[in-house]
């Protein structure tokens, strides 16, 4: 049984990450949270909504209630990117060199390291950002689909169009595919690399009987996992053609317990679980074994990730009960 | 509906939706609520932060964003920044007591009551108490000439504030709640000025919960007793406990002083028309006596399916053959909840009330397929 050493914070953890091997845990209240040789807190935001690794710097990119996007050191030091009063930043990706988007209402941002800023308006509220793995480009989800914007250059946007509100988006790591989150319970997937002029490749990713909440692309993007039902369901993006005509892996399958969060191990075909209930397990993919990483706590697993080696994992839930997984003991 | 488990239940926080048109007094009624030292403490949602004058932490702005549903329905509509706002602030729950929504005066109540039932994670975590409609007793008559919304935000409220009645004469309020409550004949209406109301008749309704709605309205669905000039509303028997003026005999007059009764059936369930043109929102209300389950449920799904654009509102106590506990039901367009509430009372009439509230409503199709439901009446 793997070892875990808790961390009990006083309430919703909105994002956890490491930053060398040093776990972070955001807590929704604003405080960010780190156990670097003892428990370390610096008040970061009054509100926070998103919390994300800048994997270009080894940062947090933070966005809060008071309007603030911060940016948080491995040594906790607090450097603001923006404020923008009395806005709600919920949305933010952090992409090369240091680069930043954000957004608030129908407006994504993006604010490169060395100072340049651009905007990007929709005609509806900016959902979700996310950066390509290539190239300064960003995908933002909006309802009916999701609007591709190069940065740096003043070519207009690429709409790829699907009926619905889109809440979350991202690339596959190889950037051959881009995919959303929507209102409905369904993942929606286009396919980036067809050939100019030639039809659009859709993937509908449906059966779900709650919301997806969480993805998370395995080492290579060959498979993305999921929550949103009673097991984590994980698609198969090797082919060409990704899951088109395929069915998913549906792994630790639990009768009467959603799963909130994935996430996959950064090197090898396996993905961490976390459900409503607090429950994690670890199932590998080739043959759906799986072993308890933590037995059931008092909330819904919230944020998960891996540390750089894969050999730990930490966690944060709902109800603030957090901890680091050692999975090597 | 999945059945299936979730994190440790905590207790729904309370939405009071408030609608009604620019200038109608809603900004007046936050700032009361809000400064008001009732002890509570309620996170706002309003679309601008416009002229609200008190300190208050938890304003939140966000733009009015509706989704329509991928599911072919066109009335299945809910607030996609309310689903947003309502899941980031109920990621801490401590904060407040309840959630109040401010909409634009041309907002459609109607995206946003369903989100609080079309919504997993919003429905797990709040629970649509209210949609509190103010209604500006100067300038109805012009709002509903020129526009649908000030219609609909009356129809659809369980609660309406008649409000700016010094600006108006007796006679002039008179008409003017004959023309609301034509409008809904459900609602609780109370006359005010500049927004002033007792707010425990505004806050804490649970006018969507099936358990406590028809709890507080010991009269729901009287008003049309066998007497086709009286449309007084719910709240009636209430009012003239509170109030020493005299609500009570302008809510009979109705009906008579327009000369409506143009020698339509008299059948108990026709509503007073309104006395004022322009209303194209209407409602039928039914009664009978013990249903067949086997009958109702699958006449209640089928109208609402094919009817549910048309309608607004509905809300209902069932009588059920063999079945010792009333019935209640109430629906939003196509969406519809029903749930035992109480044991019937020794010597309660068993009977059945039903009220539709919504356009273009085939009154003679609605009443005879009730009708049909009837435990005694003959299978077709």
């Amino acid at each position: 049984m793997p070892t875990v050493a808790p961390l009990d914070l006083a309430g919703h953890v909105a994002g956890v990450a490491y930053l060398g091997d040093v776990p972070f845990f955001a807590e929704s209240a604003g405080l960010i949270h780190r156990l670097d040789h003892g428990h370390k807190t610096v008040e970061a935001h009054d509100g926070l909504l998103a919390c994300v690794r800048d994997e270009a710097t080894d940062t947090l990119l933070t966005g809060g209630e008071d309007g603030k996007v911060l940016r948080i050191g491995i040594d906790g030091s607090v450097t603001q990117i923006a404020h923008v009063p009395r806005k709600w930043i919920s949305q933010i990706a952090a992409g090369p060199q240091g680069a930043v988007a954000y957004a608030h209402g129908k407006t994504a941002h993006v604010k490169l390291a060395d100072g340049t800023e651009k905007d990007f308006t929709e005609e509806r509220t900016v959902e979700g950002i996310a950066f390509a793995p290539k190239g300064l480009r960003i995908a933002v989800a909006r309802y009916n689909g999701v609007s591709l914007h190069w940065v740096a250059m003043a070519a207009a946007p690429v709409d790829l169009e699907w009926k619905g509100a889109h809440t979350g988006v991202s690339f596959s790591p190889d950037g051959r595919f881009v995919v959303t989150m929507m209102q409905e319970n369904a993942l929606h997937g286009w396919k980036m690399d067809s050939k100019p002029g030639s039809e659009t490749r859709h993937m509908r990713m449906t059966g779900y009987p709650a919301k997806i909440k969480s993805i998370s692309w395995s080492a290579k993007g060959k498979w993305l996992a999921s929550s949103g039902a009673p097991a984590a369901i994980v698609w198969p993006f090797q082919a060409k053609d990704g899951p088109m005509g395929k069915a998913p892996l549906e792994l630790g399958t639990r009768g009467n317990m959603m799963v909130t969060q994935v996430a996959c191990h950064p090197t090898d075909d396996i993905a961490a679980i976390g459900y409503a209930d607090g429950m994690i397990l670890a199932v590998r993919f080739a043959d759906a074994k799986e072993v308890l990483l933590r037995r059931p706590g008092k909330g819904a697993i919230s944020a998960m990730a891996w540390n750089r080696s894969g050999k730990q994992l930490a966690f944060g839930s709902e109800a603030g009960d957090c901890g680091v997984i050692d999975i090597t003991a | 509906m999945t059945e299936t488990a979730s994190a440790p239940a905590i207790k729904p926080i309370p939405v009071t939706v408030l609608t009604g048109y620019l200038g109608a007094g809603k900004t007046t009624l936050l700032n009361r609520i809000l400064s008001d030292s009732h002890g509570k403490k309620y996170a706002v949602i309003v679309n601008e932060f416009g002229e609200i004058g008190i300190d208050n932490d938890l304003i939140v702005e966000s733009d009015e964003e509706i989704y329509e549903m991928n599911n072919g329905c066109v009335c299945c509509t809910v607030r996609g920044d309310l689903i947003r706002v309502v899941e980031g602030l109920m990621r801490r729950p401590g904060r407040f007591d309840g959630i109040i929504v401010e909409t634009t005066g041309l907002a459609d109540p109607v995206p946003v009551a369903q989100t609080f039932f079309m919504d997993d994670d919003v429905r797990a975590k709040t629970e649509l108490d209210a949609v509190v409609a103010l209604v500006d007793a100067k300038h109805l008559p012009l709002r509903l000439k020129d526009s649908r919304e000030a219609e609909d935000q009356i129809a659809f409220a369980d609660v309406i504030l008649l409000n700016k009645t010094d600006l108006v004469t007796p006679e002039e309020l008179a008409k003017i709640e004959a023309t609301v409550r034509a409008i809904n004949p459900s609602a609780r209406i109370h006359r005010t000025e500049r927004s002033n109301v007792d707010l425990n008749k505004v806050l804490n309704q649970g006018a969507f919960n099936l358990e406590r709605a028809l709890e507080n309205e010991p009269h729901f669905l009287d008003h049309d007793h066998h007497e086709h000039d009286h449309t007084c509303g719910p709240d009636c028997g209430h009012d003239h406990h509170d109030h020493g003026h005299d609500h009570a005999h302008e809510h009979h007059d109705h009906g008579h002083d327009h000369g409506h009764d143009h020698g339509h059936d008299h059948h108990h369930h026709d509503h007073a028309p309104s006395p004022i043109h322009d209303v194209t929102v209407q409602s039928v209300s039914l009664r009978g006596g013990e249903m067949n389950p086997d009958r109702f449920f699958p006449w209640i799904q089928k109208i609402t399916q094919t009817d549910g654009p048309n309608i607004l509102r509905l809300k209902g106590i069932i009588a059920f053959q063999g079945d010792e506990e009333r019935y209640v039901v109430q629906g939003v367009h196509m969406i519809i909840e029903g749930d035992h509430q109480r044991p019937w009372k020794d010597g309660e009439k068993r009977e059945s009330r039903l009220v539709f509230i919504g356009r273009e409503l085939d009154r003679e199709k609605l009443e005879r397929t009730f009708n049909a439901c009837a435990a005694e009446a003959k299978p077709n």
